[in-house]
């Protein structure tokens, strides 16, 4: 048995949060068996107080107060930061802008030095709040599909899980925080996806009106159905599209049967009820909640209550981006940690033709691959083969050492990635190959094309190695 | 108490529906056959275990879900309290392939393909072998000299092969083994003995051939007994200073090697790794993980 301590720092539109936990792992195999390390619980140990994002206009982050939330959050957690063993720093929502995500780096790098800052983007957003929500949990339980809708200040996430699967993710410009009052009780802030929302229904609404809550609620109503039109719960309409995210990707259609889960600062008024002054908040976020429980889409008995609700993406950002290598991996001694590694990913198809050629075309995939990169490491990302012979492993392993033999500068390591379970056996026959430069070759991890990968130190006895997959990066 | 006429209603129905259909349907029921029996069907196929016998099922993705963690028979419907004839079929044939992997021998090709000397316990048939366990941990006269004349003398690491209850195991993996075996055990400097293939093995065969060869470190690769989910399973057995009589604790297994289990080459590249610590710690089995 071994444990991580792993930290969420969730950087959001409207809110930022700090969650520790602990990720146990352990030999699930008998003794019988090779070894099966797997994550065999997690645990909260802290979850800090939700705190607003500190802005310094409505669109920059102010660095130095995120930077003492997070210093505080530490202090508070009992948790120095070389305690710290993974975890992400994920900045979502409106806030995931460049110029921040450098800031974020740059004021976090104590803190953070040791793993990632990613800026999640609309779809990695959806699903890790998904997965905090407890949604993907409930799917694979219950075998069913669950769709989560992750409704926090600037945008909702969704994401559909189907049998402990995700099946598809996207994201809407809607949330709690698009109209923003000031402390006078009028209207501060009008985001241009609720003035949109406004428009269609013919509700004027301009900055230094009054606020008024059957004007909002009209708002509301209208971004309640657009989210039932988000989920295949009432009829589509060309609006739907006008307050889609950028970049945002489109989602399978949910099936009737789905269930449906709420997190997000909104969900957290959904399911409890709502406070006496619904401006309190000074926004239209408990408005937007009120809309929702009565929207007949979402009052139904397929309504799952979530386990996170206005925590979910910080506490799946903690949780749940850590994973672990197979347990019959091989590697250098020291090789680990290696972090934002650009994985070089080789389809099936690609991989039979570097056996065929024995690496010639892989080596200059390398060489371009490593002209377009900055970064120094790369890490091949191979499907590997079904129970191959250990002729078949050879090659594979000629191929890797022929293509990174004059590509790669004599210091950096061969890493490489397999998702079939021939890690150790293709260690064993490249080893011999690369003239003792160092490599690592480990397996069990799905990598996608333009991804990146952090390796962490070795656990049990140097058996796995813990891994995250980042989809998006900036760091 | 049952109503005599409503059985005699229910017995009429149910041989009027035979005798028209050759099948009785369930009140209320409409939905596809069970898959009939296609021609040159392998029924032990995995593609032909993952059909889903049951009639018209409330959910058939979970069940398909289902079926696929686990080999056992579900889902697969029924006749009456019995089995559907190609439930029957399957089993039957399951049975005969493993039946099969005991009593059938390594074919000879594979042994010689792989250069490895052929030797054999005191057993002198698969009836004496299976009947006699006590004969299938000595190696015979003509073994030991054999043994003693072609195979490296006190190697750190003995390599050899045994059909035990299934030659079908061998003959699947024994190929993609060995040979990464070698190579590892070798790359981590170590004096590997002349591997070779034992007929009518049993596990403790081992214990016989270490005091022979005076080996350090003795593996077995052996079949396992098999089951109705795969004859395909093998096993390593590896113990450090082998003796005859030793407790069966000291004995380390790698077992469930096959393709669908551990591969393999992953299984030898991992063996290699238990043999160097095994060697490090001069121990094997319960006194290894202590």
């Amino acid at each position: 048995m071994a444990e991580i301590l792993s930290v969420g720092i969730d950087i959001g539109t409207s809110t930022t949060q700090v969650i520790f936990s602990k990720i146990s792992v352990d030999n699930t195999a008998s003794y019988f068996s090779a070894p099966r390390i797997a994550i065999v619980g997690k645990e909260i140990l802290y979850k800090s107080a939700v705190h607003f994002t500190p802005l310094k206009s409505l669109t920059a982050l102010d660095g130095d107060g995120v930077r003492a939330i997070v210093a505080e959050e530490f202090r508070n957690a009992g948790c120095r930061p070389e305690d710290v063993d993974t975890g992400a720093v994920i900045i979502t929502g409106e806030s995931a802008r460049k110029e921040n995500a450098a800031l974020v780096t740059e004021k976090l790098s104590a803190f953070a030095g040791e793993f990632v800052v990613s800026t999640a983007g609309p779809d990695l957003e959806s699903v890790v709040a998904g997965k905090g929500s407890g949604a993907f949990a409930y799917s694979s339980e219950n075998e069913c599909s669950v769709v989560n809708l992750d409704i926090g200040g600037g945008t909702t996430n969704i994401c559909l899980f189907d049998n402990g699967e995700t099946r598809g993710k996207c994201c809407f410009d809607i949330g709690g925080r698009l109209i923003k009052l000031g402390a006078d009780g009028r209207i501060a802030y009008i985001a241009p996806a609720a003035k949109r929302v406004a428009d269609s229904i013919g509700v004027s609404l301009a900055v230094g009106d009054p606020a008024e809550e059957r004007t909002l609620s009209r708002i509301t109503d209208k971004m309640a159905e657009l989210l039932a039109a988000a989920v295949d719960r009432a009829t589509p309409e060309p609006l739907l599209e006008r307050v889609r995210t950028e970049k945002s990707t489109r989602m399978p259609k949910v099936p009737q049967s789905a269930k449906l889960c709420f997190s997000g600062g909104v969900a957290e008024c959904f399911y409890r009820p709502e406070p006496a002054d619904p401006f309190r908040y000074g926004d239209i976020g408990v408005l937007l909640a009120r809309s929702l429980k009565k929207h007949p889409a979402f009052s139904g008995s397929d309504v799952i209550p979530a386990q996170e609700t206005i925590r979910a993406t910080v506490v799946g950002a903690g949780t749940y981006t850590t994973s672990l290598s197979g347990s019959t991996i091989d590697y250098s001694p020291g090789v680990f940690p290696v972090k934002n590694v650009p994985a070089l990913t080789l389809t099936a198809e690609e991989q039979a033709q570097c056996l065929a050629d024995g690496g010639a075309a892989l080596a200059g995939t390398v060489r371009w691959f490593r002209e377009q990169s900055d970064s120094e490491l790369l890490i091949l990302a191979l499907p590997g083969l079904k129970d191959p012979t250990y002729g078949e492993i050879r090659a594979l392993a000629h191929a890797v050492a022929a293509a990174t033999e004059h590509t790669l500068p004599k210091d950096v390591p061969v890493l490489a990635v397999v998702e079939e379970d021939i890690a150790k056996a293709l260690g064993i026959a490249l080893k011999p190959l690369l003239n003792g430069r160092r490599y690592a070759v480990i397996d069990s991890v799905k990598v996608e094309a333009g991804d990146y990968v952090d390796i962490g130190r070795p656990l049990m006895d140097g058996l796995v190695v813990p891994v995250i997959v980042k989809t998006l990066l900036f760091g | 108490m049952i109503d005599e006429k409503l059985v005699q209603l229910i017995t009429e129905e149910v041989i009027r529906q035979l005798a028209a259909t050759g099948r009785v349907r369930l009140p209320g029921k409409e939905g596809s056959f069970v898959p009939q029996l296609v021609e040159d069907e392998d029924l032990a196929s995995p593609a032909a275990k993952a059909k889903t016998l049951v009639e018209d099922p409330e959910d058939p993705e979970a069940l398909a879900r289902m079926k696929k963690r686990t080999t056992a028979r579900i889902g697969v419907g029924n006749c009456g309290p019995r089995l559907n004839t190609r439930t029957l079929l399957t089993l039957r044939a399951d049975h005969a392939a493993a039946r099969d992997a005991v009593f059938k021998d390594v074919d000879p090709a594979l042994i010689e393909r792989l250069g490895l000397v052929s030797v054999e316990t005191q057993c002198d048939c698969k009836n004496t072998y299976v009947t006699r366990p006590d004969l299938g941990r000595k190696l015979s006269e003509e073994a030991v000299e054999t043994l003693r004349a072609r195979c490296t003398a006190a190697p750190d690491v003995q390599i050899f092969a045994a059909d035990g209850l299934s030659s079908t195991a061998i003959e699947s993996n024994l190929e993609r083994i060995l040979p990464v075996l070698t190579d590892g055990l070798k790359a981590k400097g170590l004096k590997v003995g002349t591997p070779f293939y034992l007929r009518y093995g049993r596990v403790a065969s081992e214990d016989h051939v270490s005091e022979v060869l005076g080996a350090k470190v003795v593996c077995v690769l052996i079949g396992e007994r098999p089951g109705l989910a795969t004859a395909e399973s093998m096993s390593a057995y590896i113990v450090y200073n082998a003796y005859v009589g030793m407790p069966e604790s000291k004995r380390t297994v790698v077992s469930n090697i096959h393709r669908n289990g551990l591969t393999a080459v992953e299984a030898g590249a991992y063996i290699v790794e238990v043999i160097g610590q095994i060697l490090e710690k001069k121990a094997s089995g319960v006194d290894l993980v202590k």
